[in-house]
């Protein structure tokens, strides 16, 4: 399926990342790195530090020790910012829409750090701005376009359902024109029928935009199917890394999910 | 009088010729509606049509053309037609068994198609139509990957189409083409037995196209939104025929999803809808009226009730309209109706169609009482539609209006509809003998329905032939009648009467699951879906409502008075073409809903008061599951026929 897309050299690399509130140890030591062009998913059971990670990797949450080092530029503490500025989107668990805006709108949002002109030439719409904001809105359509969401461009985020709502999300991450896209359970809470258009555009990102993608899920049949390589946490440290294949027959694995007799 | 151009391609160059700049296609793209002229019309269908050349496309082959309006597969239909090929739409919603049939009956080698939904069931029937060998797509999206020796781009067959110096060559295949030519195969839905394949010569096409822009006066700065399968012959004759006759643009929808976003932005000037179309918009807009706020829901109501009394005098400009009442619907033209016919993208309308079925009276007078020229036709594929129409200001609900010019019509002894035109088709493909049988010596076609001319020299159609029937004691029985009395009711989607050779009329219905979900949530009835609300005693008694209105109205009608509905019930499951009870244009099959059903149609006959039932249905996806349910069986009363004359 995925024949046309290169799997390349190692563009995100996770060192020895700990991180702990206070006394509540989040992640301990976990190692592993993303290839370009890769899908990558993180799975563990419930509190195993899934989202902790992806915090730290976009620059939510600063580690106590360990590094990341994405594209090259090896760093412990980084802002969220700056970390979009490199190139890395993200959607949420819990969506993080503006619920009485348009889809249109909060796609566009998704190009606020591209944008060049100052706050009084937007208020005018004058000159630069109106050329930039023509361009956005240009790639804000492709992505539409590419998302099949034009029926629903004017419509407030809030009407949707919850399906159309996440797609939105992914929608508004790709506007970014992110080298790594972040996915933070995509598919929760979907139908199987809205599961299988999201993996349909989760594959379609990878493989036609050759974006990176590093996704949390909890649907197995979902991680199997979509992702090259997974990483399993419990309990904030790395149990697992490897296929899908290799992972399913991991007895840690098995052990973590159904729980071993003690 | 110079001599007028004689087959589509000449059409073409034509209007290239005489209104080169004007535009002739619309689509909207990455949220911009793009224009192509006539004249870059002309040279996009000159590359396809020299790349299908290339590619061994022969005069007289067939081109199967499936997907969405877009502009391209019109243009590629164009193409076909140019190099003296033949294209057949197929409906783009079929399932990939579906097609077979039609693949194989047209021996069709060429296919050009929308996107990879479409490409997918071409390459799993591929094995079946050896004949087929190329496989042309519009939208490339995730094909990237198929490797099949038989697929193209379009973008690729243009391609080679413009490197050929094709100009003498397009316009010498042209030069070849005769009027007496087949221009298109369309394949009838097939109420029984398989799809036949209609064949149209340019002639009939263009004759009728001529009769039809004549009729209404179009001209090149009509508008017209293509939302309807390109494999349907209204889709053929008013978008495709009549746009190379008039000269006017066709606007090709972003997707499905957003005919309505569409319809607003072109706000067409000709419209063409089968009655469900018209009678969903009014269905939304009722729904969300009810949501309005008080002051504009009074709004409404009360200029609908001005609009009610007067406004179809005003549309056919008749006289009895006190200068109070002008001003009021004036107001309400400032405030209600110009509002909302701007919502609904139908402020520029000058005439609007509808056709195929009965319309109900209700949905009729509301589109005409707040100006919206809406008008009836009659015909069908065989005769290139166009048998009937109302003309503008001479128009009645209850007929499909006066035959038109150059069409002759003749009622046989059993009622049935003949007809004799320049439209009537040269053949059914491959059949000479249904063709025969369609088609008497004299040259009439025999359409199979049932009607009769009013007073006035109207046509007023009331069932199939074939399913006119009689009950046991000699009434006549017409189902469609009934039925279409019955699904008048916001309330009712479809309904199926049984009553041939019986003592009585039975009725299945199904429920319009939109708005009886809207009548459930006001009285705070919880349900789960269509089934669980089918079990529900109150939707009985809703129904039951209905079926018995209908029956005061058949009473009062001194043929039909007997054949009244004495017993219903509601269907556990919606019907669906998917599983067979419907064709592709959403008509019941009568005979298999019996066969598929017949323990319920004995249940309805027998003295029981519900019935045990497991059906299978498809999913969109092509799974299949079953559906069970123990179904009621509901009497309706039924009034007496002399009794109810009296009153009238």
């Amino acid at each position: 399926m995925n024949a046309g897309r290169k799997v390349g050299a190692a563009v995100l690399e996770i060192d020895e990342v700990s991180l702990a509130f206070g006394g509540v140890v989040a992640l301990q030591g976990v190692s592993f790195d993303v290839r370009e062009h890769e899908i990558r998913a993180i799975i563990g059971p419930n509190g195993a530090g899934k989202s902790s990670m992806l915090n730290v990797i976009n620059g939510v949450y600063h580690p106590q020790q360990g590094s990341v080092a994405f594209k090259g530029h090896r760093r412990r503490v980084v802002d969220p910012h700056e970390a979009a500025r490199q190139g890395i989107a993200r959607t949420f668990q819990n969506i993080a829409l503006f619920r009485g805006m348009t889809v249109l709108d909060n796609i566009m949002t998704g190009r606020n750090l591209k944008m060049k002109s100052n706050f009084l030439q937007q208020a005018l719409y004058w000159g630069a701005a109106r050329r930039e904001e023509l361009e956005h809105r240009a790639r804000v359509e492709t992505v539409i376009d590419f998302l099949e969401i034009e029926h629903i461009r004017k419509t407030p985020v809030g009407r949707l359902s919850y399906g159309l709502q996440k797609r939105v999300e992914l929608a508004r991450a790709l506007a970014a024109e992110p080298e790594l896209l972040l996915l933070d359970e995509p598919m929760a809470g979907m139908n199987l029928e809205e599961k299988q258009d999201m993996s349909r555009f989760i594959l379609d990102v990878n493989d036609q935009l050759g974006t990176t993608i590093v996704l949390i899920e909890h649907d197995m049949s979902v991680v199997m199917d979509l992702s090259d390589r997974v990483v399993v946490l419990d309990y904030g440290r790395k149990i697992a890394d490897g296929t899908p294949e290799e992972v399913r027959n991991n007895k840690d694995v098995i052990d973590a999910y159904l729980g071993v007799a003690h | 009088m110079t001599e007028q151009p004689d087959t589509f391609p000449r059409l073409l160059l034509h209007q290239a010729k005489v209104r080169p700049d004007r535009p002739a296609f619309r689509e909207k793209d990455l949220g911009i509606w793009q224009t192509w002229s006539w004249a870059q019309v002309a040279d996009e269908v000159r590359s396809l049509a020299c790349g299908l050349a290339e590619q061994g496309f022969r005069r007289g082959d067939r081109l199967a053309v499936i997907g969405d309006n877009r502009p391209r597969l019109y243009w590629a239909m164009m193409a076909a037609q140019a190099l003296g090929g033949v294209p057949v739409p197929l409906y783009q919603d079929a399932v990939a068994a579906e097609m077979v049939f039609v693949l194989q009956d047209a021996d069709v080698g060429f296919a050009v198609v929308e996107d990879q939904e479409q490409v997918d069931k071409l390459l799993e029937v591929l094995p079946q139509c050896p004949r087929l060998k190329r496989i042309c797509f519009d939208d490339p999206r995730g094909l990237r990957h198929y490797t099949h020796p038989e697929l193209m781009s379009l973008d690729g067959l243009q391609e080679t189409g413009r490197q050929v110096a094709g100009r003498e060559f397009f316009a010498g295949e042209i030069e070849k083409g005769r009027p007496s030519d087949i221009a298109v195969i369309l394949y009838t839905s097939g109420t029984t037995g398989n799809p036949k394949g209609v064949s149209q010569t340019h002639a009939a096409m263009i004759q009728t196209a001529r009769v039809l822009v004549a009729f209404d006066g179009f001209a090149e700065d009509d508008d017209i939104l293509c939302y309807l399968p390109m494999a349907w012959v209204g889709d053929f004759l008013y978008s495709y025929a009549q746009v190379h006759i008039a000269g006017f643009c066709l606007n090709c929808p972003e997707s499905p999803a957003t005919v309505m976003t569409d319809l607003r932005e072109i706000g067409p000037t000709y419209y063409f809808g089968p009655p469900r179309v018209y009678e969903n918009i009014l269905t939304q807009v009722m729904i969300r009226i009810e949501d309005a706020s008080w002051l504009k829901r009074r709004m409404f109501h009360a200029f609908m009730g001005v609009a009610k009394r007067v406004g179809m005098k005003v549309l056919e400009g008749k006289s009895g309209v006190s200068l109070k009442d002008r001003l009021l619907y004036g107001l309400g033209e400032l405030l209600v109706y110009g509002p909302l016919k701007n919502v609904l993208g139908m402020s520029r309308i000058r005439v609007a169609y509808t056709g195929g079925e009965a319309i109900g009276p209700d949905l009729f007078d509301f589109y005409r009482s707040i100006g919206i020229n809406l008008k009836q036709l009659y015909g069908m594929t065989e005769t290139c539609v166009t048998v009937c129409m109302h003309p503008s200001g001479d128009v009645k609900l209850e007929t499909v209006g006066r035959p038109m010019p150059g069409v002759e019509v003749r009622i046989a002894d059993s009622g049935e509809v003949l007809v004799r035109s320049p439209g009537v088709m040269k053949e059914y493909y491959k059949q000479p003998d249904a063709t025969r049988e369609a088609i008497d010596a004299e040259g009439f076609f025999h359409t199979g329905d049932a009607g009769y001319f009013d007073a006035d020299g109207h046509l007023k159609i009331i069932d199939r032939a074939k399913d006119v029937g009689k009950l046991a004691d000699g009434t006549l029985f017409a189902p469609k009648y009934i039925e279409n009395k019955l699904k008048f009711f916001p309330y009712i989607k479809e309904a199926v009467c049984f009553g041939h050779g019986r003592g009585k009329v039975c009725v299945f219905v199904n429920f319009d699951m939109e708005a009886v979900a809207n009548w459930a949530e006001k009285r705070n009835l919880p349900y789960t879906g269509y089934t669980d609300l089918a079990a529900q005693p109150a939707v009985y008694e809703l129904v039951r409502e209905c079926v018995e209105k209908v029956n005061r109205d058949l009473a009062a009608d001194a043929a039909l008075g007997n054949s009244q509905i004495h017993r219903f019930l509601i269907l556990q499951k919606e019907l669906d073409a998917d599983d067979g009870e419907l064709t592709r244009t959403r008509k019941v099959r009568r005979r298999h809903i019996a066969e598929k059903y017949a323990v319920l149609v004995d249940a309805l006959y027998s003295d029981k008061t519900s019935c045990f039932i497991e059906t299978q249905m498809r999913f969109e996806d092509g799974r299949t599951g079953t559906v069970s349910a123990d179904l009621r069986i509901m009497e309706a009363k039924t009034y007496s026929v002399a009794a109810a004359r009296e009153a009238a």
